[in-house]
């Protein structure tokens, strides 16, 4: 077990490695560059600005100085933010992107993990039926056209909720919502089969024979196993729940990570491109991680297998 | 579970029809499958025969009449340019099934060229490629679409591309767990006793099995493609104007919402329901194709 995750640990090196690469390469072969903006820059400013940055190096020598300094946990200093490093760039950014994923997150699983359960435990009746439409009108309700939609209801409309920015708690309702339901819609079907495909094993109803009551079953004994979708699915679901952030921060006009990220690479911005997209891959796959730690906790079966 | 497999692919071979049969007649009880399918046939006549009704080009301005409501001249009203909604929305839904269409070729071919070959291959090949669609499967992938569509321009054949490449991870592993079973089929082993190449086992013998589980998962493959492309779209970085596509119409109708609340609705609409048919499909062929399979 312990082997695993060191494994596991291990391998994220090279994953790293070959991510900060790509988009390396992939940035540098694009067209333009971050000083070829509308206005004409005279071209001794621009050879100066360029060398400053090292960008007048052969390009290979270019890589080599990048990942050195990575090595070191340097991801050097914004082209366009000027005085600015990648890093502190990120850590204004990110908690307003977090905030804006664990919210969302939260009440993915608020909604959904009870809905998912009641649909299970009253199944084919309109408990099961209506939770169930609910979910699958949400699933096929993209947030960009959900966001606009609860923007004109509840802002517009109604006037209970701010439309667009970044002041208050108030600001995080709206877009978590939007970000969130898609995920609530999916988490609640996953619980549905999970719970009722458990709720037929043998082990749950040696529980029921030995007179638990019907609460007790459901906590100690179905959940465990009907929960394991669920974990599985989370995985993937972080790394929706980041790409969506982009979408619903350029809905609402949030000032996260995702914005930075698309200004960045609109302008240029490599440094900024390279940190943002290694930042979150580390957390992907750090959240990864720990998903696979929830699942053999949960899971007797996977822990064996390791 | 190797066995009941081969037992269902030597019945395929004699009684074919039977088994798409078998799985027609189990699709048409599934009811919600069958309106979906009715449905989206209605929305593909829509796209590509809906022109036919209408007298405006997508791309016909008229700043005479900006922002109309839905009349009798402009079933769904006018946008900011004053251009016909009905026919940007039969427009978009072409390029937006057309998106979702190749873009799903492309994920199959990857897919089911790198799981056949993972599967069949077997042992530390097996283990490396599968290794690696496990760290791929762990990458916020879509930021590398979106830093793909931002760097080299908003092209149409990079667009599809790019997005067919990013979902063909779920394909590989598949197409692979089905091959492993496959392999030991004993119709495997007499045509290799028979001596044939590799490529023909993979070809003739091995693919006409898979199908069944390919077109499962490519129908819903499509729907997630689909609003992968809307997403694009609507961040900027998918078709570019004077070209539209349902994700970029509701882009322009969510701007316009508070003035023009048709410019969202229409394009919205379609797409939502178009996504709905196809997910309710594919659960439906799911079923009728792999009874044993669960619902997940």
């Amino acid at each position: 077990m312990k082997n695993f995750f060191i494994s596991r640990l291990l391998q994220a090196i090279p994953t790293l490695f070959v991510i900060a690469t790509l988009t390396f390469f992939m940035t540098r072969f694009a067209p333009g560059g971050p000083f070829d903006s509308d206005k004409a820059i005279p071209e001794e400013i621009k050879i100066k600005l360029q060398s400053h940055f090292g960008l007048n190096l052969p390009l290979f020598d270019q890589y080599l100085l990048y990942m050195k300094n990575l090595l070191a946990g340097d991801l050097g200093p914004s082209f366009k933010y000027v005085g600015w490093d990648v890093s502190e760039l990120i850590q204004l950014a990110f908690p307003v992107s977090l905030s804006l994923g664990v919210s969302a997150l939260l009440i993915a699983l608020l909604i959904g993990l009870p809905a998912g359960m009641l649909a299970a435990l009253r199944k084919n009746t309109w408990w099961d039926y209506l939770p169930m439409g609910i979910a699958m009108v949400g699933i096929c309700l993209p947030s960009f056209v959900l966001g606009p939609i609860l923007i004109m209801v509840f802002a517009t409309k109604l006037k209970l909720l701010p439309a667009l920015g970044w002041y208050s708690w108030t600001d995080l309702i709206l877009p978590s919502l939007t970000l969130g339901l898609f995920y609530a819609a999916y988490v609640a079907r996953l619980t549905r089969a999970g719970m009722l495909e458990t709720l037929k094993q043998d082990y749950v109803r040696t529980a029921r024979a030995k007179g638990a009551s019907p609460g007790r079953v459901l906590v100690k004994h179905a959940m465990r196993g009907g929960l394991l979708p669920v974990v599985t699915y989370l995985g993937p679901a972080f790394a929706g729940l980041v790409s969506g952030s982009f979408i619903i921060e350029s809905i609402f006009f949030i000032p996260g990570l995702g914005k930075f990220f698309v200004t960045a690479a609109f302008n240029r911005d490599y440094t900024v491109v390279l940190g943002t997209v290694l930042f979150y891959a580390t957390l992907i796959i750090i959240l990864n991680l720990l998903v696979d730690f929830l699942q053999a906790w949960l899971d007797p079966k996977a822990r064996e297998q390791r | 579970m190797a066995g009941s497999e081969s037992e269902g692919a030597a019945m395929s071979t004699k009684a074919g029809a039977s088994l798409t049969r078998d799985a027609w007649i189990r699709l048409r009880s599934n009811r919600m499958a069958l309106v979906s399918l009715i449905l989206l046939a209605l929305v593909v006549a829509f796209s590509f025969i809906g022109p036919l009704f209408c007298e405006y080009q997508y791309d016909e301005q008229n700043l005479d009449e900006q922002f109309l409501g839905p009349s009798k001249q402009h079933w769904f009203g006018t946008d900011s340019l004053g251009r016909d909604l009905f026919a940007r929305t039969s427009y978009g839904g072409r390029i937006s099934l057309a998106v979702g269409l190749l873009a799903t070729s492309v994920s199959l071919l990857i897919g089911v060229t790198y799981g056949m070959v993972a599967g069949y291959v077997g042992g530390k090949t097996d283990a490396f490629l599968m290794r690696m669609v496990d760290i791929l499967y762990s990458l916020p992938f879509t930021i590398f679409v979106i830093l793909l569509m931002v760097l080299f321009g908003r092209n149409f054949l990079l667009l599809f591309l790019a997005i067919g490449a990013v979902e063909w991870l779920t394909m590989a592993r598949i197409t692979r767990a089905q091959t492993l079973n496959l392999k030991r089929a004993e119709f495997i082993e007499s045509a290799r006793a028979l001596g044939f190449s590799h490529a023909r086992i993979l070809f003739h013998h091995i693919l006409p099995n898979l199908l069944g589980p390919i077109i499962v998962y490519a129908t819903l493959t499509v729907p997630a493609v689909m609003l992968l492309e809307a997403a694009l779209s609507f961040l900027g970085l998918g078709v570019q104007a004077p070209m539209a596509s349902w994700g970029s119409l509701i882009k322009e109708g969510a701007e316009k919402m508070d003035i023009a609340p048709w410019l969202i609705l229409f394009p919205g609409l379609f797409f939502c329901l178009s996504l709905f048919c196809l997910n309710f499909i594919g659960d439906g062929l799911r079923d009728a194709l792999d009874p044993k399979s669960s619902k997940d």
